[in-house]
C-alpha cells in the first residue's frame, strides 16, 4: 500500500523536516501518526499524497512512485486515496450532497452520481442532511461530510491530517467511529492526531515522528506526549 | 465535458461582473477603433482604383503649339491604345470657361486680358479602363509638343499617404490598447481564480486533472474577448449599413462605390473574432499559469 525507503525533504527556507524515514503501511492497516509540532507530521502526510516532493528516497503509494510521478499523473494517485483535513474544506455555497457529489464531478465521472453520493452519506449516517448547507450542520456533521466525500470514490487509503483537531471529545468519537468502520471494510487509514485520548483508547499501530525520524513504530501503541 | 466548462466558465463571468464588463469593455473599445480602421482600409482600396480612374487626364500643351499641330496631336493621342475619348480645348474655350468661372461680378478682373491669353491649349482624356489611367498619362507626357499632364494621380496619392498615416495612428493606438485589454482580462481572471481558490484546492485534492480545472477559467477568458468582439462588430456593421443606405452606396465626395455591407461584414467579423479570441486566451493564459499552480 504505502512504502518509504530512507526518505528525507528539505525545504527552501532550510528546514529539513524529515531525515531518512523508512515505513511500510500494508492494506487495511490502522496508523496513527503522532509527535510534537513541527517534528515532520505534516509532512510525512503531505508526501503520500503528493501535495509534496521528496527531496531523497523512495515512496510508493498504491504503485505509484511519488517522486518519479509525472505531475499529469498526480490526478490518477488522488483518485485512488481519500483525504480528510482538520478545517473539512466543504464548499460554502454546496449542499451536503453536492460537496460530495463535487468530488466525482470533476473527475469527469458521469454514471450512477446519484447513487454513489447516497451511499456515501448514508456511510456517515447524514442521508437526512443531503440538501442542507454546510453552515447550518455542527463541526462534527461537516467532518462526516467530508468523510463521505473521501469515500465516494472508493479508495484504498484514506488519509487524515488531524480529523478532530476541531471538534469537541465527543463529536471526536463519533468521527472515529466512521473511521472504524472504513478500516473494517478493508480501507487503510492513516491518521495524523494530536488526540492522546482516542490514541490510547482505540488502540492501534502508532507511528511516531521526532526532529524527521521515526522514534516509535509500536503496533496497539500509546500517545506518550503530554500536549 | 465542455458544457460544464462553458455553464463555469459564465458563472464566474456573472461572479465578479464589475471585472468582466471593465474587461469586455477594453476589448470592445479597442475592437471598435481595430474595425473602423479595417473598414476605412478596406475601402481605401475600392477608391485607389476608382477616383483614380474617374479623375480626366489634363494634357497641357506647349505655348509654341500651333493649332493645325494641336489638332495632329489629338489625333495622335486618340490612336494610341486604350484610350476612351479626348476633347480638345483651345486657349480661347478655356479662357470662356475661366470667364464663366469667375463669373460676371469679377469681371472686370480679366479686363482686356483675352488679347494677350497665356492659357495652354489643353486636351482632356479619358482612359477605357480606369485602371490604366496613369499609365495612359506617362504615355501621353512622351508624345511631342506636350507640356505637362496631370493624371489626378497626385490627388490620389496624396488621400491615400493621408488614409495610411491615418491608418498608422491608428494601428499604434489598437497595438497599446490590445495590450491594456489583455492585463485587464489577466486581472479579471486573476480575480476569478483567488475568489475560487477553496474550489480549486478541493479539485486538486479530489484527483481533478489540470486542465478540467484549469478550463472553466480559460473558458471565461475566451468569453470576454468574444463578447468583447461582437459588440464593437454589432456596432460597426450597424454603423456601416446606416451609412451605405444613407448615401445609396457611393461615398459623396469622391464619388466612388462602397464595398457593400456583406463583403466587409465577414472579413470584419473574421479579424475581429480572432483578435479578440486571442487576446482572451492570451490574458487567460498569462494568469492561468501564474496564479493557478496546478
Amino acid at each position: 500500500m504505502i512504502e518509504m525507503q530512507n526518505v528525507w525533504k528539505n525545504y527552501p527556507n532550510g528546514t529539513i523536516a524529515l531525515q531518512g524515514i523508512s515505513v511500510h503501511i500494508g492494506k487495511s492497516d490502522f496508523v496513527y501518526v503522532v509527535g510534537p509540532s513541527g517534528a515532520g507530521k505534516s509532512t510525512f502526510i503531505k508526501l503520500m499524497y503528493r501535495e509534496e516532493n521528496p527531496t531523497k528516497g523512495e515512496i510508493f503509494v498504491n504503485g505509484f512512485n511519488i517522486g518519479r510521478l509525472k505531475p499529469r499523473k498526480v490526478p490518477l494517485l488522488r483518485r485512488s486515496l481519500g483525504v480528510v483535513f482538520q478545517d473539512f474544506k466543504l464548499l460554502p455555497r454546496l449542499t451536503a450532497y453536492e460537496n460530495v457529489a463535487f468530488a466525482l464531478e470533476v473527475i469527469g465521472a458521469q454514471r450512477q452520481i446519484k447513487r454513489r453520493v447516497r451511499e456515501a452519506l448514508d456511510w456517515v449516517g447524514l442521508v437526512d442532511k443531503a440538501d442542507v448547507l454546510p453552515e447550518h450542520l455542527s463541526g462534527g456533521e461537516q467532518q462526516r461530510i467530508a468523510i463521505a466525500r473521501a469515500l465516494v470514490n472508493n479508495p484504498t487509503v484514506i488519509i487524515a491530517d488531524e480529523p478532530t483537531g476541531n471538534l469537541d471529545p465527543e463529536t471526536s468519537w463519533g468521527i472515529m467511529k466512521v473511521f472504524q468502520r472504513i478500516n473494517d471494510r478493508g480501507t487503510t487509514v492513516v491518521m495524523a492526531t494530536h488526540n492522546k485520548d482516542i490514541v490510547n483508547t482505540l488502540r492501534k499501530r502508532v507511528i511516531a515522528i521526532e526532529n524527521g525520524r521515526i522514534a516509535r513504530d509500536e503496533a496497539k501503541g500509546t500517545y506518550e506526549y503530554e500536549d | 465535458m465542455m458544457g460544464r466548462h462553458l455553464r463555469e466558465g459564465v458563472k464566474n463571468l456573472i461572479r465578479n461582473s464589475w471585472m468582466s464588463v471593465a474587461s469586455v469593455g477594453a476589448v470592445a473599445i479597442t475592437l471598435l477603433i481595430l474595425g473602423a480602421a479595417l473598414l476605412i482600409a478596406f475601402n481605401a482600396q475600392q477608391m485607389s482604383q476608382y477616383v483614380a480612374g474617374q479623375l480626366q487626364v489634363n494634357v497641357y500643351l506647349k505655348q509654341q503649339v500651333t493649332k493645325a499641330q494641336a489638332q495632329q496631336i489629338v489625333g495622335e493621342v486618340q490612336n494610341m491604345p486604350g484610350i476612351r475619348s479626348v476633347q480638345y480645348v483651345s486657349k480661347e474655350e478655356g479662357f470662356k470657361q475661366l470667364e464663366q468661372m469667375i463669373g460676371t461680378q469679377y469681371h472686370d478682373v480679366l479686363g482686356g486680358l483675352s488679347q494677350a491669353n497665356t492659357l495652354p491649349d489643353k486636351l482632356i482624356v479619358k482612359a477605357a479602363n480606369p485602371q490604366d489611367t496613369v499609365t495612359v498619362a506617362k504615355e501621353i507626357q512622351a508624345v511631342p509638343g506636350v507640356d505637362k499632364v496631370d493624371s489626378g494621380q497626385q490627388v490620389v496619392n496624396r488621400l491615400l499617404a493621408f488614409l495610411s498615416v491615418l491608418r498608422n495612428i491608428g494601428l499604434a493606438f489598437v497595438l497599446g490598447l490590445l495590450v491594456t485589454a489583455m492585463f485587464l482580462i489577466s486581472n479579471t481572471i486573476k480575480i476569478t481564480i483567488f475568489s475560487r481558490r477553496r474550489e480549486i484546492e478541493i479539485m486538486k485534492l479530489v484527483g481533478a486533472t489540470n486542465w478540467f480545472i484549469r478550463w472553466p477559467f480559460l473558458t471565461e477568458a475566451m468569453l470576454i474577448g468574444f463578447i468583447g468582439a461582437a459588440i464593437p462588430f454589432a456596432i460597426l456593421t450597424l454603423g456601416y449599413r446606416s451609412l451605405y443606405v444613407h448615401v445609396g452606396g457611393v461615398f459623396p465626395i469622391l464619388t466612388f462605390p462602397l464595398l457593400p455591407v456583406s463583403a466587409v461584414a465577414i472579413k470584419l467579423f473574421g479579424v475581429m473574432l480572432l483578435i479578440g479570441l486571442f487576446v482572451g486566451i492570451w490574458g487567460g493564459i498569462m494568469s492561468i499559469r501564474k496564479f493557478l499552480r496546478v
